[in-house]
Parts: C-alpha cells; structure tokens; sequence
C-alpha cells in the first residue's frame, strides 16, 4: 500500500470562477488536511468538468473518450477517494456532472469512497444530495460517506442579523469521513485486468464439449 | 495478406442532397459495389446482418450467393453473422449451401449484435449474449465437423442423431473470424478454436483494439495452435480518397458530419487523428494503413468500410477504382516487406483441404502397417 493516497475532484460548474469550485476546493482542503493529522500524504487530482463539455459529449456520441477526457476518467476511477461536488439544476445535479458520471464503466466505481457536494441558489433545494446524488452513486456501489455538504448562496455570507452558517462545520465533518475511509483504500494501487474472463468462463460454454 | 472491402447495408439519406436509395435500389447497389470489388482486384467482400431498419440485409447467404455467381475470384463473407439470434443449425446448412455454390470461396465472420430489441424479435435475451455465442457456436463447430450429432444445451432443443445438410465442400468447414470490439470472452474464443479475430478498428482509437488483438494473439499460442504471430487477424478501416487531400477531406466532411455513427460529435480532424479512418490523398491512406502492421503485427486480412452514411453509388465505385488501383497495390508490396516467413496467409478452401490432407498423410504415416 502506497503512503500517497489520491484524491479525484470533480467540479460541475459552468461559470468560472464558480461556487460549485468553490465548495469543491474548501472539501479538498479539510479533507487533505484531516489525511496530513492521520500521517497520510494526498495527491490531488482536480477536474473541472466545464474543460471536458465537448469531450463528455463526444463520448457520448462515438463511445471513446479522448485522451484528455481519457486521463479525467482514469483519475477519478483509480482514486483512493472522489469529491463530487456539482450545482443543482432544476431539481438535480447538473446535466453535464450526468453525463460524465455515464461515460464511466459502471463497475469502474465500485468501493470508491465519495464526499457528496451540491452548490444552490437556496437552501430549499438542501435534499437534492440525498434524494438525487446518493441513489446515483449507490448504484454504482460506491461508498458515499453519511454527511452531504450542500453549500446555498447565503452559505458563503450571511446579512446582518442572521444565524451565522454551519457550513465550515458540516466541511470539516464531511472531509473526516471521507478521509477515514480514502486512508485505507487501496484502490489506488490496484491492477485491473482489462481482459479477466469471468470466473467459470469455459470457451466452450457450459455444457462442455460433447 | 487479403484486401477487401466490408459493409453494413445502411440505407441512409446523402446529406448532400436529401436523396435516400429504397431499399431495391440499396441492395442492387451492394451487388454493384460486390462485384467492383472483383474488378479492381480486391480479394473479399463481406456483408453485415440486420434485422432492423435502416438496414437491408437480412439474409446474407441470399445476397452472397447471387455475387458468388456473378464472380470469379471474389470471397465472400460476412461482417457479421448473427451466432446469437440465429439458430446454428440453420446456419451450418446456409453457409454449407453458399460454400458448394462458390466453390468454397466463402467464409464467415461471427458477431453478436448489439440492438437490444433484436434478441427477443428471435426469442433470445441480449443479457445472454456472450453465453449464446459460445454455447451456439461450439454446436456449430460440432456439426460442420462430426457427420450425426448428438448435442443438448440450453439455448435450443436437443439434437439426436442429427446430420446438418449438405455437408461442408469436400468435408472441410469453411473458414470463421470472430468478431469483437470489446469482450476478451470472444478473443478467448477465437483462440481456443484457432479461428481468426476480427477487429473492426474502425470507430475507436486502435490502442484499444491493438490490446484486444495481443491479447487473442498470446491466448492462441496458449491454446497450441502456433505462435502468436501465426495467429489469423483481421482488422477493419475506412477510407475516403481523391487525388488531393483537401478536395477528399472538402467532399466527405458532409458525409462525415452526418454519419449515423459519429456525425454531429467530434470534427472530422479529431476523428482521423484519433481512429483508423483516412481522409486525404491516396498516399496519405498508404501511409495509414501501411503502419498497421506495426501496431498489431503482420496480418491476414484488411478490410475497408466504403459505402456508408449515404455515399452515391456513383462515388463508392470511384473509391473502389481508387483503393484497388491505387492503395491496394501499394500495400500488399508494402506488407510482403520483411514479412517473417512464419506468418501465414489467411486460410482459404484451398490451404484447408491441403491442410486436412497433408494431416491425414502424416496419421497414415505414423499408423502401424496392417495386413
């Protein structure tokens, strides 16, 4: 098992600079921060998805990525640990965080430790990360971590007289559970074997020869 | 090494124009472009099979054997024959029947296909797909090659005492690619039985099918049947040609742009630079094609894709008299250089017959003398 553990980062925003980067930049920090308290050194990969739009697209349409979406994808499912982080478009995460999450092998996720992450305008749309992002990434049997961080526009600064946020709070707790999780996976080690056949693959089926 | 030329049988609308071949005038135009293929020297033609528009051909042995009679020299074969939804029984006797008319100049290729809707049309299960070719596949094997057969599987009902009709020309089956894009499952395959692999390299990045290839190449020296350079491998192209690059890359780039299977994705520059296709001067596909070799070592067969997404007929023979005039030639000079001796041709009837024989020779041999 290597020291180093990697960290992917996908960002789904479209503007730039955007607050879905924003959040996604400030989980990295406390997580990478709680790996260092644990001893373990972290490599970050960050992937702005807004670069990858005509690639993703292109993948979509062709069925290969291109090398540079190509190396984002090799990122993020050899990582020992993933911060998703996209805005919520009516309702749900963004159309272009989707379609990257579909040109992924969908096995290519399996026990990968996730930090979900949504950006909003309000915080009326909070659930979207547990209603939305969580169902997704069970399916690929990912691991999400319990704590969510969704980040509304008065997250980042409250007028005079409210209640001041619990953003920084529910950061710190969410990078702890991941980076618990991120700090024993050995996933970043791992070799997959493009060509294993499964097991009990007879080239002659399952009947046998007769 | 063998040059041809495969193709799927779409019938699709010239963007240029807004013009769509009917179906008799697209069928009419594969047995047009077939029977080019011979004229301008190329060695194959191999046609897909569908069961679904905008595709026409159904039933290649139909369409094969009505080209066999119109050719001399031509093999015919497949791109691909459905060994998932097709009954092996039927086709042992069709390919039989096409291989006596042909005078054993047909093979074939099989495939699984990949529309979903398809397999229940047949009262088949996509899920099952690799099952079906390997278990379909090993009754075909079984009945091209024993005179009655017993078999049970789970597929189709059981046969006893079955004899498939008529029997392979001069009792050799004729000669089978398999065909894959992604599933080691099918290279394995291929593999153990010494048949050939087929990679379309067409629509991908040839790293990916370069993988595939190695790895069929290393599973047939496992299996016996020779080295892994000795292992039977075709792959895929595409090309569009015209005496200056810029007038081919002017002229396809509408064809490329609306393509059933990239159009509206990648430009056609990122394209040629990412896949195996070519566009420009006909030195420009030598050079592409020349370079093959070595990324998946020396091979048996090249085919190209030339009349999809909507081409004229008009323009699909001019590219014929093009790659059979012009780049053919070129190439088989190009691969016969340094081409290790170990390395066979593509099997044909005539190399299997002698292969047969040359084995019943030497079992004669070794048999202890009667009296």
């Amino acid at each position: 098992m290597s020291d180093v553990k990697k960290i992917a980062v996908i960002a789904a925003g479209l503007s730039q600079p955007s607050s879905t980067r924003l959040l996604a930049d400030r989980l990295t920090e406390a997580t990478v921060n709680n790996l260092r308290e644990r001893g373990v050194d972290a490599e970050v990969t960050v992937i702005e998805l807004r670069d990858l739009a005509h690639d993703v697209t292109n993948n979509l349409l062709t069925g290969f990525p291109s090398t540079k979406l190509d190396a984002a994808i090799a990122a993020v499912t050899g990582a020992d640990g993933l911060i998703a982080v996209t805005p919520i478009f009516t309702t749900s995460y963004s159309g272009l965080f989707k379609s990257f999450i579909d040109v992924l092998d969908p096995q290519s996720l399996t026990d990968l430790p996730v930090l979900l992450g949504a950006t909003g305008g309000t915080d009326r749309h909070s659930l979207a990360i547990d209603y939305a992002m969580r169902p997704l990434f069970s399916y690929l049997h990912a691991v999400a971590v319990p704590t969510g961080v969704y980040a509304a526009s008065a997250d980042w600064g409250s007028g005079a007289g409210s209640v001041s946020s619990t953003l920084p709070a529910r950061i710190t707790r969410a990078a702890g559970e991941l980076a618990a999780l991120a700090a024993v996976s050995d996933r970043s080690d791992r070799v997959i074997d493009p060509f294993a056949l499964p097991e009990g693959f007879s080239p002659v089926g399952s009947f046998g020869a007769q | 090494m063998q040059f041809g030329i495969f193709t799927v049988s779409d019938v699709t609308t010239d963007p240029t124009n807004g013009t769509t071949p009917s179906e008799g005038e697209r069928i009419k135009a594969i047995v047009t472009i077939a029977k080019k293929a011979e004229e301008v020297g190329l060695d194959v033609f191999a046609l897909g099979e569908h069961h679904n528009p905008p595709f026409v051909s159904s039933s290649p042995t139909t369409t094969l054997a009505y080209i066999a009679a119109q050719t001399e020299k031509l093999i015919l074969s497949t791109s691909t024959t459905l060994i998932t939804t097709n009954d092996p029984v039927k086709i042992a006797e069709d390919y039989a029947m096409l291989q006596h008319l042909s005078d054993g100049r047909a093979d074939l290729m099989m495939g699984r296909g990949n529309t979903g809707p398809v397999y229940p049309w047949f009262g088949k299960d996509i899920r099952e797909g690799i099952p079906l070719a390997i278990e379909n596949y090993s009754l075909l094997h079984k009945l091209w090659r024993e005179e009655f057969v017993n078999w049970e599987g789970k597929y189709r009902t059981p046969l006893q005492g079955f004899q498939s009709t008529p029997r392979p020309l001069d009792g050799v089956p004729p000669f089978v690619w398999h065909g894959s894009i992604r599933s080691p499952e099918i290279a394995e395959q291929a593999a153990f039985y010494g048949d050939g692999f087929f990679a379309n390299n067409i629509f991908w990045p040839k790293e990916h099918y370069m993988r595939l290839v190695s790895y069929y190449r290393q599973r047939f020296e496992h299996y016996g049947h020779g080295t892994a350079a000795q292992a039977i491998v075709g792959l895929g192209g595409q090309a569009f040609m015209r005496s200056n690059s810029q007038a081919a890359k002017a002229e396809f780039r509408p064809y490329f742009d609306n393509a059933p299977v990239y159009g509206h994705g990648p430009s056609m520059e990122d394209f040629t630079d990412q896949t195996p296709l070519a566009v420009g001067s006909p030195q420009e596909v030598i050079d592409k094609y020349a370079g093959m070799r070595e990324h998946f070592g020396d091979y048996q067969r090249q085919l190209f894709l030339m009349d999809h997404a909507g081409l004229p007929l008009k323009t699909v023979l001019e590219q014929l008299d093009i790659l059979g005039e012009e780049v053919v030639p070129v190439l088989r000079k190009e691969f016969a250089t340094n081409r290790p001796a170990e390395v066979p041709d593509a099997p044909t009837h005539a190399s299997l017959v002698a292969k047969r024989d040359a084995a019943l020779a030497d079992s004669a041999a070794d048999a202890p003398a009667t009296v």
